[in-house]
């Protein structure tokens, strides 16, 4: 198995894609000449050219929308977003529009888009360039949402993304783009709606998707030296989401705590929390914990802003939380 | 043109009339729910959109979208069945009458937020521009949507991407219940069509003959290279804005004058006037009409609801379930 980073894959499934069905290209802000701002798309143009690596205006209901037309009569395209941040500017397409269109028309339509956004805070871009809204866009059914939390799901998911027939917001994180994971050689999907244990342990349930991923396995690293083990169940999809893997994983440690980057309130680990006690209240053994984004719009300032977000550390403290 | 292609017209306007009259009839009794527009008094833009059309040129249109759905080919049950929500409707019965489609006849929808639809039509055109096919994309919409981002994203990418795409603006003067000359910074719409660099047209859209020699002059353009062109058919609607309105932002008088120069009034002295058409064979295409209303309410009012599982179908291409 090759080890490579978070970015490499990404542009690896994009590229392999790409090569494997000539309907599938790319469209977005500086994704073609540029290559990218962050620079997963470079060397694209120069191999796929023009047509098919389109730089768009700055104008994202166009790139959004007119990818949702261009799927409608037959193309496999995929949006991207500079960041996550602009989805808003494009949030009629994506939430009235491609979410819509497969039910609302009895099935008519199918919509083989993909729509790849980065998000994340932790760069010192303030408040509308710093956020992690997944929650919203996993609020709406029609719509797939993913976020991967490694390497090698990232390529097989974004593969998936791609050959499915309905249309995926593809989350990444550009602070973790250097992550780096072993990823399987050759050609490989991984479906989405499924969560998976990525790392055993009996002690504690962590449930982690995207970023905090890694930073769970920071965190278990850290604890299994004070002999509690944790298994990190990484939800992958978060819709569908599945619960079946958290559900089974809560069951035998009878304590869990969730980790998201966004915001806590009306948020991912909300969702999860109400599920576990709908579904396994008999088990539990402790309040389910939340590890979340404060409560504020990302500040400039790094100290600031570290403040704000969700650290190792806390999933850590959370976890001894539950164990108390 | 021939007789055929005439008394073509004529059905598909008169057709369109008594569909929409029957709607409202409906809709006040209940049979109908939600919003209701009615394309009552623009008959001739869409009629004579579709009559110019070759059968691989793609359709989308607003929400005001019975006329386009029954003459892009769909059949008046399958419409009026969609508006009653059955399952035999045009879009199953989980559109209504703002959602209604057609993907064998290339009719794209049907679709209710204001202006969203142009991007979707420009995706449309650039997916003809990709497959190189000589489709052209129609792309109708209101003179409201022009003042909404939506249009400018759109008009902007299209030229930009010199995609082969018309887009039609139905200017009927009032978006809801504000005028243009209240609700846009031009009065002509024309204009802003020409701050992007199209080549850009208007027409009488009272006048059937006219919309449909216009838009065929417009789609052979496009479809020898042009890039997106832009047509505004000047028109008006009868009815209010949908089966709610009060209708305070427009004097009876004026809509007098207008119902007064209808379209369908209009091509039917025509016809008689030039003598293409003897009366008696008009009157007899008025009276097969309301045959074909008729059954069409037949068959929306036998056909079933939605079975309960259709719920959860249709969420994604493979079934998910609730989650």
């Amino acid at each position: 198995m090759a080890i490579i980073t978070m970015r490499e894959a990404i542009s690896q499934a994009l590229w392999e894609e790409m090569e494997r069905d000539e309907k599938v290209f790319i469209q977005g802000e500086e994704i073609g000449v540029w290559g990218g701002t962050y620079a997963v798309t470079k060397g694209f143009l120069d191999h796929f050219g023009s047509e098919r690596v389109r730089d768009t205006p700055i104008a994202e209901a166009a790139i959004v929308g007119s990818a949702i037309g261009a799927a409608m009569a037959g193309m496999r395209p995929v949006a991207e977003l500079m960041t996550i941040n602009f989805a808003f500017a494009a949030m009629d397409h994506i939430v009235n529009e491609a979410a819509k269109m497969h039910y609302m028309f009895g099935g008519q339509f199918r919509l083989p888009l993909v729509i790849r956004a980065p998000g994340g805070g932790g760069r010192q871009l303030a408040a509308t360039h710093s956020q992690t809204p997944d929650a919203i866009f996993a609020h709406f059914p029609g719509l797939k949402v993913v976020a991967p939390g490694t390497p090698a799901d990232a390529k097989g998911l974004l593969k998936e993304a791609i050959r499915i027939d309905d249309p995926v917001l593809f989350i990444e994180n550009a602070t973790v783009y250097q992550q780096k994971g072993e990823v399987p050689e050759g050609d490989y999907t991984i479906p989405i709606g499924k969560s998976k244990v990525q790392r055993e342990g009996s002690d504690v349930t962590v449930v982690a998707y995207s970023k905090m991923v890694p930073y769970s396995m920071q965190a278990a690293d850290i604890l299994a030296k004070e002999g509690v083990e944790i298994e990190i169940v990484d939800l992958r999809s978060l819709r569908p989401l599945d619960m079946s893997p958290v559900i089974a994983s809560f069951k035998k440690t009878n304590r869990a705590v969730i980790a998201e980057e966004g915001w806590r309130s009306y948020g991912v680990g909300s969702e999860v929390a109400a599920r576990i006690y709908e579904e396994a209240f008999d088990y539990v053994d402790a309040p389910v914990r939340r590890v979340a984004q404060k409560e504020v719009p990302l500040p400039y300032n790094a100290h600031l802003e570290q403040l704000a977000l969700p650290q190792v550390d806390d999933i850590v403290n959370a976890v001894r939380e539950v164990l108390r | 043109m021939d007789k055929k292609e005439y008394l073509n017209l004529y059905h598909q306007m008169v057709l369109i009339r008594r569909l929409e009259e029957t709607a409202a009839e409906l809709y006040q009794k209940g049979e109908i729910g939600g919003f209701l527009h009615l394309y009552i008094g623009q008959e001739a833009v869409s009629t004579g959109i579709i009559a110019a059309r070759q059968p691989q040129d793609q359709v989308i249109t607003a929400y005001r979208d019975h006329g386009v759905a029954i003459y892009v080919g769909s059949s008046a049950n399958e419409v009026m069945a969609e508006l009653l929500g059955k399952a035999t409707g045009i879009s199953k019965g989980k559109g209504g009458s703002m959602h209604m489609a057609d993907i064998s006849k290339q009719f794209y929808g049907g679709h209710a937020i204001v202006g969203a639809h142009l991007p979707i039509a420009a995706g449309l055109a650039l997916s003809n521009h990709m497959q190189k096919n000589d489709a052209v994309t129609i792309a109708m919409f209101g003179d409201g949507a022009t003042n909404i981002g939506f249009f400018h994203e759109a008009a902007n990418i299209a030229m930009a991407w010199k995609l082969p795409i018309l887009w039609v603006c139905e200017n009927n003067r009032y978006g809801m219940g504000t005028s243009t000359e209240r609700a846009s910074a031009v009065s002509d719409i024309i204009q802003k069509a020409c701050g992007y660099g199209m080549q850009a047209y208007d027409v009488d859209g009272m006048d059937v003959i006219a919309v449909k020699d216009m838009v065929r002059e417009r789609l052979a353009e496009i479809r020898s290279g042009s890039g997106p062109q832009f047509l505004e058919v000047c028109t008006y609607r009868f009815r209010g804005h949908s089966m709610g309105d009060p209708e305070r932002y427009r004097t009876k008088s004026e809509v007098k004058k207008f119902i007064e120069k209808g379209p369908i009034d209009r091509f039917r002295k025509f016809l008689l006037n030039e003598k293409i058409v003897p009366e008696e064979e008009l009157n007899q295409i008025d009276s097969q009409v309301i045959g074909e209303i008729e059954a069409a309410v037949t068959f929306a009012q036998e056909s079933p609801n939605p079975p309960e599982e259709a719920l959860f179908e249709n969420i994604y291409v493979e079934s998910v379930g609730g989650a």
